[in-house]
């Protein structure tokens, strides 16, 4: 297992939103701007890379049996350390995400990925892993995020983007955002929970759309191959 | 008192839905919704454990946590309360319920990964409800959950027979479904009870 073949994976091929189809209540929910996706694709990708390696490295101690309690209590520890630090250290997005952050202990990537992959492969392999798996995620919040804020209100990188004080990164979610056209041009229902199952329904269909089309692509260049030999 | 159980019932079945406006517990609801039947099992399941959960870990957390200051351990503990709850339900309605049992059947085991029981167990927290209304939002968004996947079932029953673009086949045609439900129950919100 080479790290360009994971990272294929992780962002296109095995996408854990778009193709695994799972982790998606987050994903709908806290996707109303950048500021929100940004922060969530970056805690889940921390705690997943975290859970990775010590679920791989502890991969021959722990029995069968009991296995997934282990890995939930795992998952659950690194979870709560994350929220304290983020409410010590980045109090707005804390309290944008809410009850969403404490929710990554049952988001089904990250027990989804100790299950499937960290208990038959190496640390190191592990932690690329988590690493590709969470940006895969990330991509997916960021995409999602973009497009309601900007279909919904005509903004872009709101609470991130600080154009006031010259064009700066805020970490206390007060920034405005640009403004790429006026507010009430947008289509407000895009941020509405309406907006969160449209947006993904149609990422989802955009994402099998292609995946069908590099596969038949493959298949007619193939088939060109058995004939050229032929 | 009355008031406000009341207007917690409401608000947690119709206008801050589990489902609708709250995304709590949306994997099984896109996952076992494909027939009436698994989403009223699905459903039932859910009251059940979401009414119990609340109960139990409102009692953990107060006579537990709160009492020794370690609130900090709150997410730890909730996740185990509820595996070892649903392990329990399990076992109990095997023996004492086989009918109750063979009718959940397999969605028991599935919902300790469901975020809405975990969810509404931080959100009682959260809200600094008391026991009684702990056990009301619990059972009442499990209701809701209800509600919400059981409409989505007969919906869903529907767009099987229906013509789409074949790229959003699958998937994606229920989140557009689903959209539209949301749309519906857009209505609620808003509304103030006895407030």
């Amino acid at each position: 297992m080479n790290i360009k073949n994971q990272f294929k994976e992780g962002l296109i091929t095995n996408n854990p939103v778009l193709v695994q189809l799972i982790g998606m209540c987050a994903t709908m929910a806290i996707t109303t701007t950048l500021f929100n996706g940004v922060g969530m694709g970056l805690s889940v990708l921390i705690i997943l890379t975290c859970c990775n390696v010590v679920v791989s490295a502890i991969r021959k101690i722990i029995p069968n049996e009991i296995r997934l309690a282990i890995f939930v209590v795992i998952i659950a520890g690194f979870v709560t350390i994350v929220d304290l630090l983020l409410q010590a250290y980045i109090p707005a997005l804390s309290a944008a995400l809410g009850v969403f952050i404490p929710l990554i202990v049952v988001n089904c990537i990250i027990i989804g990925r100790a299950e499937a992959f960290c208990q038959k492969n190496t640390i190191g392999a592990s932690f690329f892993d988590g690493i590709f798996q969470g940006l895969g995620y990330t991509v997916v919040l960021i995409i999602m995020c973009v497009v309601r804020e900007l279909l919904g209100s005509g903004r872009f990188g709101g609470g991130l983007i600080d154009v006031a004080n010259g064009f700066r990164l805020t970490m206390d979610g007060t920034g405005a955002g640009i403004q790429l056209f006026p507010a009430d041009l947008g289509a407000s229902i895009l941020t509405l929970p309406f907006g969160g199952f449209l947006t993904l329904g149609v990422l989802i269909a955009v994402m099998q759309y292609a995946l069908k089309k590099s596969a038949q692509k493959k298949q007619l260049a193939e088939k060109a191959e058995k004939e050229g030999e032929e | 008192m009355l008031t406000n159980i009341i207007s917690i019932s409401l608000g947690a079945i119709l206008i801050n839905n589990f489902i609708f406006s709250q995304f709590l517990g949306c994997c099984p609801f896109l996952g076992c919704s494909s027939k009436v039947e698994t989403a009223t099992g699905m459903g039932l399941a859910v009251v059940f454990v979401m009414g119990l959960a609340s109960a139990i870990c409102w009692v953990i957390d107060q006579y537990i946590l709160v009492a020794l200051h370690l609130e900090f351990l709150q997410t730890l503990a909730f996740i185990l309360v509820i595996a070892a709850l649903v392990q329990f339900v399990e076992m109990f309605l095997k023996k004492s319920v086989p009918s109750l049992y063979s009718a959940l059947g397999i969605y028991l085991p599935l919902i300790t990964t469901n975020c809405a029981v975990l969810g509404v167990v931080l959100l009682n927290v959260q809200n600094e409800y008391n026991f009684l209304e702990s056990v009301v939002y619990g059972v009442t968004g499990g209701l809701g959950f209800m509600l919400a996947i059981v409409l989505f079932a007969s919906v869903r029953e529907r767009v099987e027979f229906s013509d789409y673009p074949e790229c959003f086949e699958g998937f994606p045609i229920c989140l557009v479904s689903a959209a539209l439900l949301a749309l519906a129950f857009m209505g609620f919100s808003g509304m103030q009870i006895f407030a």
